[in-house]
């Protein structure tokens, strides 16, 4: 009788939501209560459902099966338009804006009403001033930092004076002092009796701010919980449904003795368009033995020195990049590949590797140069049998899980894509790696393996050059930590003397000085 | 009237089929659909107008006409690549290499037959001023339709809710999606304002240029519509002066060769093309404006996940 009463009060219940995509069973009847003023966590690993489930609150999908009861009443929700009108917004993970347009007009087009747009941007700059959310409505959003994009996102939704309001993966793309300031406006929003989903599978967070969590794994719910009572790693344990493996980084045998194996002097490379960033007069020396990080918040410029270093776009001067001592700055990528470099970009599919084309193909494609006498024979012929021991070899070291023989690379999972990638490029124990965004959309128990073995090739004498916007990631692998902001690079801070604060400063623009200051007087 | 009034009433006329199928394309590439059938459609029009004008007597029961008959045709081009999901550049160009043909057959027995001129609007008093009155106000009905439209057009993108959602559609399908836009429907409809579009540049060709229906007509007209709104960045404003300084040329040079200034007539007849694109080049200078004008889904195809 208690539970009956209490799910009557509840602002949403969800029983047996199910979702299926051909035969993968994305949301296995998955129930979820939400009370009034409650911030609510849903936690999960990557293609655990927490997409799938949210977005079938929000009308953007179709369910298969089960209820949403929204105040006590049964509804269907077959469009964003509705959803909306009930009084549920949401803020997308790969934000849903349009960059052609303004802070306004983005901001017009989710409003269902006919109101000018002069009124909006009025309205929008009174929520932003109450909220603590400074944006200039007339600004077009192709110019904006990712978090202030964030910020017409959550002004959008305020707007539509929601009941619930949905956040997917909200402090991915922020620093760590941006996302302070989004925990506070939470709270705030918390306190004025509005209710809030949050899906995100950072734990620090979610125990911080969260009052009840539904940990969601392959789809199906496996526990509800306080965050408050639990500790990170028993959270984690939930996700993934087993032990996670930990990270083992041995001492660096650095010394000044170990040569630089990669240099950047004075790179700078104007901007590529109007959305890009330029690079500022970049110097930076990873020696052998060691892992370098580069932390920021995205657009700062990474995808432009990834590109500058890879050789996807060639330098004004020879010695603008130096691989192993050899200027190699008008070479183009297999000629540093050549030098002993080996390169993982950050988007995996239709750059790291053809989604259309078999693993041994894409393992083809990219050492035809480097390991021409293992996989071409004479005349150019492609030696078959050699390719395809290779990509079992690495297959096997890296733990690729793959449904058929020699699947297509679009056929396996962005985790295991990723692990074949770094492993196709590892297998030629290059001198120099260059990784960006190394685990991004990686589960934890793949992450850690990938990170395991970037460490593992720093330590066998070669240099690693680790680009991340997961601050986590770059504390657990690196020996040290530049900051890339607007296109400039801050002078590596060995990683004993880094702390969050510290480095979050830097990503926020600080100079280095104030931050030394700033932590001292802290 | 004077030479130069005359001159400048060529122009105009020369310009104005470009101006209308280009704005049609305009608003269809504005939603990110890329028809590169303009040419088919336009032909379509052409001998479709020509045909019930002649047959009925009434040149504006062939505008008319012509209008359906391109509406119709970019309907086939919609219903492939919005809901069948073909390529579009590959369905463009087929469309068009069916309009020639299919234009081609249903013209045979108008060739030659005498056609219907769809008559001038001589606004009284102003269409008497001298130099620019028959020019501005003593034309045929297509040109300010043609005026209109651009004007229209500019407004409709620029300022109202509709050409706002039509704009985000073109910038980013799945965002609009997520909003709740109706990115196929909005799509169909611009594809077959688009359409309606060629077809009354169509019209314009058989019943105001050329009161007569000849094969292929449209003399690859329809690919340069295509060209003037990419050089034109996607604005309504610079299609129009696209179109003009392209007519302009093309009339300048005609009158050059009669003169016989010892250039050859080859060079001569490439000069449209040459002025066009060095012209509208230079005015779309401004990389910023350039890429925030283009629609960044252009071209790409949408299927919505349901």
């Amino acid at each position: 009788m208690n539970t009956t009463s209490e799910q009557r009060k509840n602002l949403l219940n969800v029983r047996g939501l199910t979702k299926v995509f051909g035969t993968l069973v994305a949301c296995d009847h998955v129930d979820l209560a939400i009370g009034h003023g409650e911030i609510h966590a849903l936690l999960g690993e990557n293609g655990a459902g927490k997409s799938t489930l949210v977005k079938m609150l929000f009308g953007s999908l179709e369910p298969a099966d089960g209820t949403i009861e929204w105040n006590g009443d049964i509804v269907s929700i077959s469009t964003p338009a509705e959803a909306r009108h009930l009084g549920i917004g949401m803020v997308f993970q790969h934000f849903s804006l349009f960059e052609a347009l303004t802070a306004a007009e983005n901001i017009a087009l989710s409003l269902d009403t006919q109101t000018p747009i002069t009124t909006i941007a009025e309205k929008a700059r009174e929520v932003s001033q109450a909220y603590g959310l400074p944006l200039d409505p007339y600004s077009l959003v192709g110019d904006l930092s990712v978090g202030e994009r964030q910020r017409i996102e959550i002004i959008r939704c305020l707007l539509q004076e929601p009941q619930l309001i949905i956040l997917d993966e909200p402090t991915s793309v922020l620093t760590p002092q941006e996302a302070d300031k989004l925990f506070e406006t939470l709270e705030r929003l918390r306190d004025e009796g509005k209710s809030i989903l949050y899906i995100s599978h950072r734990l620090e967070e979610v125990k911080r701010m969260c009052d009840n969590a539904t940990v969601l794994r392959h789809g199906k719910v496996v526990g509800h919980c306080d965050p408050r009572r639990e500790t990170a790693s028993s959270l984690a344990n939930m996700m993934v449904g087993s032990e996670v493996g930990k990270v083992v980084r041995p001492a660096s045998p650095m010394s000044d003795a170990a040569e630089p194996v990669l240099e950047i002097r004075a790179l700078s490379r104007p901007p590529d368009g109007p959305f890009s960033v330029p690079l500022r007069d970049i110097w930076m020396t990873v020696h052998g033995g060691e892992v370098l990080g580069i932390a920021g918040v995205a657009g700062n410029g990474q995808g432009e020195l990834f590109e500058a270093i890879s050789g996807e776009v060639t330098q004004r001067a020879a010695g603008e990049v130096r691989i192993r001592g050899t200027d190699a700055g008008l070479l183009g990528i297999s000629k540093r590949r050549l030098l002993g470099a080996a390169f993982v970009p950050e988007e995996r599919l239709g750059h790291g590797a053809a989604p259309e084309l078999r693993l041994t193909e894409n393992l083809l494609l990219a050492r035809h140069r480097t390991d021409q006498a293992s996989y071409v024979a004479a005349g150019g012929v492609i030696r078959r049998d050699a390719l395809t021991k290779a990509t079992k070899r690495i297959v096997d070291i890296m733990d690729v899980r793959k449904s058929a023989e020699d699947p297509e690379a679009s056929a396996l999972s962005g985790g295991n894509l990723q692990k074949f990638i770094i492993g196709r490029e590892l297998d030629r124990s290059p001198r120099v790696m260059v990784v960006n965004q190394p685990t991004w959309g990686v589960d934890a128990g793949a992450a850690a393996r990938i990170r395991q073995a970037l460490i593992d090739l720093a330590r066998s004498g070669s240099a690693v050059l680790v680009i991340s916007q997961d601050l986590d990631e770059l504390f657990e692998v690196c020996d040290a930590i530049s900051v890339m902001h607007n296109g400039h690079l801050s002078q590596p801070m060995p990683i004993a003397e880094a702390t969050f604060e510290k480095i979050g400063l830097l990503m926020g623009g600080a100079e280095g000085a104030e931050v030394s200051h700033a932590a001292g007087a802290s | 009237m004077g030479i130069l009034e005359a001159v400048l009433l060529t122009i105009a006329t020369a310009a104005t089929p470009l101006l209308i199928a280009a704005m049609g394309e305009l608003v269809t590439e504005r939603s990110g659909v890329l028809n590169l059938g303009v040419e088919g459609m336009m032909i379509m029009g052409a001998v479709t107008g020509f045909a019930v004008a002649s047959s009925t007597g009434s040149a504006w029961l062939g505008m008319a006409a012509a209008i359906i008959a391109g509406m119709a045709f970019s309907l086939l081009f919609g219903f492939l690549t919005l809901t069948l999901v073909t390529n579009q550049v590959a369905t463009g160009l087929a469309l068009t290499l069916l309009g020639l043909g299919f234009s081609g057959m249903l013209g045979e027995g108008f060739v030659g037959r005498p056609g219907v001129k769809l008559g001038n609007i001589d606004i009284p008093v102003l269409s008497d001023l001298p130099v620019v009155g028959k020019l501005v106000f003593g034309q045929d009905p297509i040109f300010y339709i043609s005026i209109l439209l651009t004007a229209g057009v500019a407004w409709f993108l620029f300022y109202s809710r509709a050409g706002l959602t039509l704009r985000s559609v073109g910038d980013s399908h799945r965002s609009a999606h997520a909003l709740g836009i109706k990115v196929i429907r909005i799509r169909y409809l611009a594809v077959m304002f688009g359409g309606a579009c060629s077809g009354l540049a169509g019209a314009h060709l058989s019943l105001v240029y050329v009161p007569q229906w000849v094969e292929g007509m449209t003399a690859g007209r329809g690919w340069i519509a295509l060209a003037l709104v990419v050089f034109a960045s996607w604005r309504p404003w610079r299609v129009l002066a696209g179109a003009y300084l392209f007519g302009a040329v093309s009339i300048g040079q005609l009158h050059a060769q009669a003169l016989g200034f010892g250039i050859p007539s080859q060079l001569l007849s490439s000069l449209p093309y040459l002025a066009t694109i060095v012209v509208l080049v230079l005015i779309s200078r401004n990389r910023r404006l350039t890429v925030m004008n283009t629609p960044a889904s252009l071209g790409q195809p949408f299927v919505p996940d349901r």
